[in-house]
Parts: C-alpha cells; sequence; structure tokens
C-alpha cells in the first residue's frame, strides 16, 4: 500500500519502496523475513486459544539492500560516515553517546517523512514542524531506551510520534505497556529469537503492506492515519462489526504469512 | 502460572498499537498485554506495520532553519538527559496478601490497591468505582460470588478484563487477565464464579440494557 501524500488516497500499484531481498552468504546483517508465529493465534475474541510455544519454523538469514528509505534519504551535507550508516546505527548512537552529529543525520533521514506522517493525520504545515521537532526532542532524550533486538529505529519513532501526537493533539495519555513492570507476564525465553526477527523485517512488511487488498489496506489507512478504531470505522462505513473485524484480521493474517514465507 | 486464553482481538490490538483506539479500551488493552506475551508480540508487530507506514510515505521537507532551532533547544536541554522514565510504584501498597496484583499502566490510574477506592453499590451483589482517565473514564467492577449481571447488549461495546476471580458467560469462562468482548451482536449475562470477580470495565459507546430490570439499570450503567 502506498499513500498519496497530496490526495491521501491508498494507490493500489506498489510503488518504489519495495525492494527485492538478497541473501548475502556472510549473513552479517539478519534480516529474516517473520512477522510472527504468535499472532496467528490472538484471533477473534470469543475465541479461546493457547499461546504457542513453539519458535519459528524459518530462521534465515538474508542481508536487505539499503532501504530505499536510506537511500534516497541521505544527507549531503553529513560527513559520509553518518550518511551510510543505518538508522539504528544512528539511533544507537545517539543513545549511547549523546552524539550530535548521529542526532542530526538521524533528524535529516526521519524529520520529513515524520512531517509528511503527521500532515497524513490531519496537521497543518506549521503544527506538523512543531510536533516534528517535540518527537525528535522526545527521541534526544530517551534515546538510551531504543533496544534494537524489539524494534527498528524508524518503529521506535513511530511509537514516539504516535504518543506525542497523542498527547499534543487528543489531549489523552498513553496508556503504555511497561516492559519493566514486575507484574509483567514475561515472554517465554525461546521468543527471543524472534522479538530480533520481528525488528529487522521491516522491508518486507513494507512489500507486504504494498500487496493489500484496497479493502484490507483502506482499514490500515484508517488506523494509522485517520485515528480511526474499527468500530468508528464499522460505524461510518455502515459495515457490520464482524465484517470490519474479519477484514482487519485478514490484512494481518495477510502481513504475516508474506513476512513467513521463505525468500 | 496459566496465560489468559480470551484476547481483545486483532482490530483492537490494531486500534491500540496505531494509536486510534481511545484512552479507556487502550487501558484494558495494554493491562491485558502485560498479562499476555503473545499480544504483546501482536502489539510490537502492528507497530512495526506503523514503522513500515512512516519508511513508505513521500518525505514533505521540513522548512529551512528546523535543525538549528532544534538542536538549539537540544543546548537548552543541557549536557544530562533527565532520568528516562518514571519507575512504576511498588505493585501493593497495602493489598492482602490474597489482593489482586495489578499490573501497569492500570496501577499507575488507580495504585496498588482497588480496596482505597470510592466504591459505590449500583445492584446486590454488584459494586462499582470510577477510574477517571484524561479524557471520560473507565470503572472497576466487583461482583459477588454467584451472580448473575443483568441481561443487556450494546449499542457500542464494551470490554471486560477479569482482574481476579472469574465469570461465565455464552462465550466461556473468563479468568484473570482475559478480555470479554461485548458489542452489539451480543445478548449476554455474566456470572460470577462462586469467588466472585473483579473486572475493569470500558464501554466504547452506550450501553443498553434489555430485559425488563435492564431498562431501569441502564441510567446507572451508562457512567
Ligand atoms: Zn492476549
Amino acid at each position: 500500500m502506498r499513500i498519496e501524500p497530496k490526495t491521501g488516497n491508498t494507490v493500489a500499484e506498489s510503488g518504489c519502496f519495495r525492494a527485492a531481498p538478497v541473501i548475502q552468504p556472510d549473513g552479517t546483517c539478519v534480516k529474516p523475513g517473520m512477522m510472527g508465529f504468535v499472532s496467528a493465534a490472538v484471533t477473534g475474541a470469543a475465541t479461546p486459544h493457547c499461546c504457542p510455544a513453539t519458535p519459528p519454523r524459518h530462521v534465515r538469514l538474508v542481508r536487505w539492500p539499503v532501504f530505499a528509505f536510506n537511500a534516497v534519504m541521505q544527507d549531503s551535507s553529513s560527513p559520509a560516515a553518518e550518511a551510510a550508516s543505518s538508522l539504528d546505527d544512528l539511533l544507537l548512537a545517539v543513545g549511547r553517546r549523546r552524539d550530535r552529529a548521529a542526532f542530526a543525520a538521524l533528524f535529516e533521514r526521519v524529520a520529513p517523512r515524520l512531517k509528511a506522517f503527521l500532515r497524513r493525520q490531519g496537521c497543518d504545515a506549521g503544527q506538523a514542524e512543531e510536533l516534528v521537532q517535540e518527537v525528535m526532542l522526545v527521541v534526544w532524550r530517551r534515546a538510551e531506551l531504543f533496544d534494537p533486538a524489539r524494534a527498528t529505529a524508524t518503529t521506535w519513532i513511530f511509537t514516539v510520534a504516535r504518543n506525542r501526537r497523542l498527547d499534543a493533539l487528543r489531549r489523552e495519555s498513553r496508556p503504555e505497556i511497561d516492559p519493566g513492570d514486575p507484574m509483567l507476564v514475561p515472554d517465554p525465553v525461546e521468543w527471543a529469537d524472534h522479538r530480533l526477527e520481528t525488528a529487522q523485517s521491516a522491508g518486507r512488511l513494507r512489500a507486504a503492506l504494498d500487496d493489500l487488498p484496497p479493502e484490507q489496506a483502506d482499514l490500515v489507512r484508517l488506523a494509522y492515519f485517520e485515528d480511526k478504531p474499527h468500530t468508528t470505522i464499522a460505524a461510518e462505513r455502515g459495515l457490520p462489526l464482524g465484517t470490519v473485524k474479519s477484514r482487519v484480521r485478514l490484512a494481518l493474517e495477510r502481513l504475516r504469512k508474506v513476512l513467513r514465507e521463505p525468500s | 502460572m496459566s496465560l489468559p486464553t480470551h484476547h481483545p482481538g486483532d482490530a483492537l490490538l490494531m486500534d491500540y498499537a496505531s494509536g486510534s483506539l481511545g484512552e479507556g479500551p487502550a487501558l484494558v488493552v495494554a493491562s491485558h498485554a502485560a498479562l499476555c506475551p503473545g499480544c504483546r508480540c501482536a502489539v510490537a508487530e502492528m507497530e512495526a506495520v506503523g514503522g513500515a507506514l512512516l519508511e513508505s510515505i513521500e518525505p514533505d521537507p521540513l522548512s529551512p532553519g528546523c535543525l538549528d532551532r532544534l538542536l538549539a533547544r537540544l543546548d537548552e536541554d543541557g549536557p544530562e538527559p533527565p532520568p528516562p522514565v518514571r519507575r512504576p510504584p511498588a505493585p501493593q501498597r497495602r493489598a492482602a496478601a490474597d489482593g489482586p496484583l495489578l499490573p501497569e499502566p492500570l496501577r499507575s490510574y488507580i495504585g496498588g490497591c482497588p480496596d482505597a477506592l470510592r466504591w459505590r453499590p449500583m445492584l446486590p451483589g454488584i459494586r462499582v468505582a470510577e477510574i477517571p482517565l484524561t479524557v471520560g473514564s473507565a470503572r472497576l467492577i466487583r461482583i459477588a460470588g454467584g451472580t448473575g449481571v443483568p441481561q443487556h447488549s450494546h449499542d457500542g461495546v464494551e470490554l471486560a478484563m477479569v482482574l481476579q476471580g472469574g465469570f461465565s458467560d455464552a462465550f466461556g469462562h473468563y479468568l484473570r487477565g482475559d478480555v470479554a468482548v461485548g458489542d452489539d451482536t451480543i445478548d449476554h449475562r455474566p456470572l460470577a464464579d462462586p469467588e466472585g470477580c473483579l473486572c475493569l470495565s470500558v464501554t466504547m459507546g452506550t450501553l443498553r440494557l434489555t430485559g425488563p430490570v435492564g431498562r431501569f439499570l441502564n441510567p446507572f450503567l451508562r457512567l
């Protein structure tokens, strides 16, 4: 799924961000294409299930080409080293060393997309730029909490932006899962690898989003860009709740399936 | 310890991960996820969907000087960053040994001890305590052992998560961590287990009671 920046329409054809995976023999950069094996178990509310105890079947060592994202967003004013670094590396450098050059490079590459994202969510240009600055300020302050085994830098920044936007625009607090909570039921130890896979499956996930059927892509777009929970979508579109839920389920099954296929 | 068997479902998890879910239902989903590694993992995946959408969007260049202004703000921030996050309060302030263990983020909203809240009777065997949110409210419901909640259906969606004890309805038996999702397709009457039940409950939309007692109750339930 590709979002037209001006019209907001979902474009069904796949865009330039689809990059075919390339398997490298060295396997230094692990990008196994796994969306997640557990979520197949997370089905409808009335369907009891047990959480699976089996680890993912496919663990492949795949090296991704530099994402189109990274390639097109190189900052010519940054030192070459920063321009060539992955976003994860830049964010880690900010977290570990308060590295301002890395932060500036991160900003150059992420901020224009953050601005576009916030504008798609209904901010005007000035509001979006102000929010981008606030989001990046939080990124600067909290970068040491970034764990590349749990999420990519972009996903982590997405969550920061999501929470900041709720606070600034909806004036709502975000009830957050606290991974450090002693009451939290911990992940089974055998999931540790899987977490890393989820964190690193970004390229395949983008391709899978491009390929979603329009009615499923539409639901994803409404939830992530238009701030509409599925109950609101059902009411506005005059669709039964069950229909909306099953479309969401189909969309997510599709994303997981594509990501579970061996490349 | 057993894991939950009734989950919020993909649609609510996606709403939570995308940020489109309101604060009340998000409190239920996040508190369930604290007790359910499977849903936590699903949320992480759906956040990765958000990350992929952010990567796929056409960039919109910022006005000149934006980065410089931000770098100046970093200087105002001082060389040392503030401590990253608050630590959660002690899990149990004064709850009895058999008291419910409340997970985050619920604990931050009500403290460790539900007994300290202002409870008011709603029906024989049913007491309610309101939890103020930034916007709107959620509530804790205590149902005495063996008490049935009057038959009702929902114009919107009602989420109920068991914190202690359990209840049964037409869809099964709900224990700690389990989430019951009641929507307009369901007309149900939950029955508390013999040891009673403590639930976190939120309503998205209005609740409509269907039985003769229900019409009387309606104003009380619409909190
Ligand atoms: Zn769950």
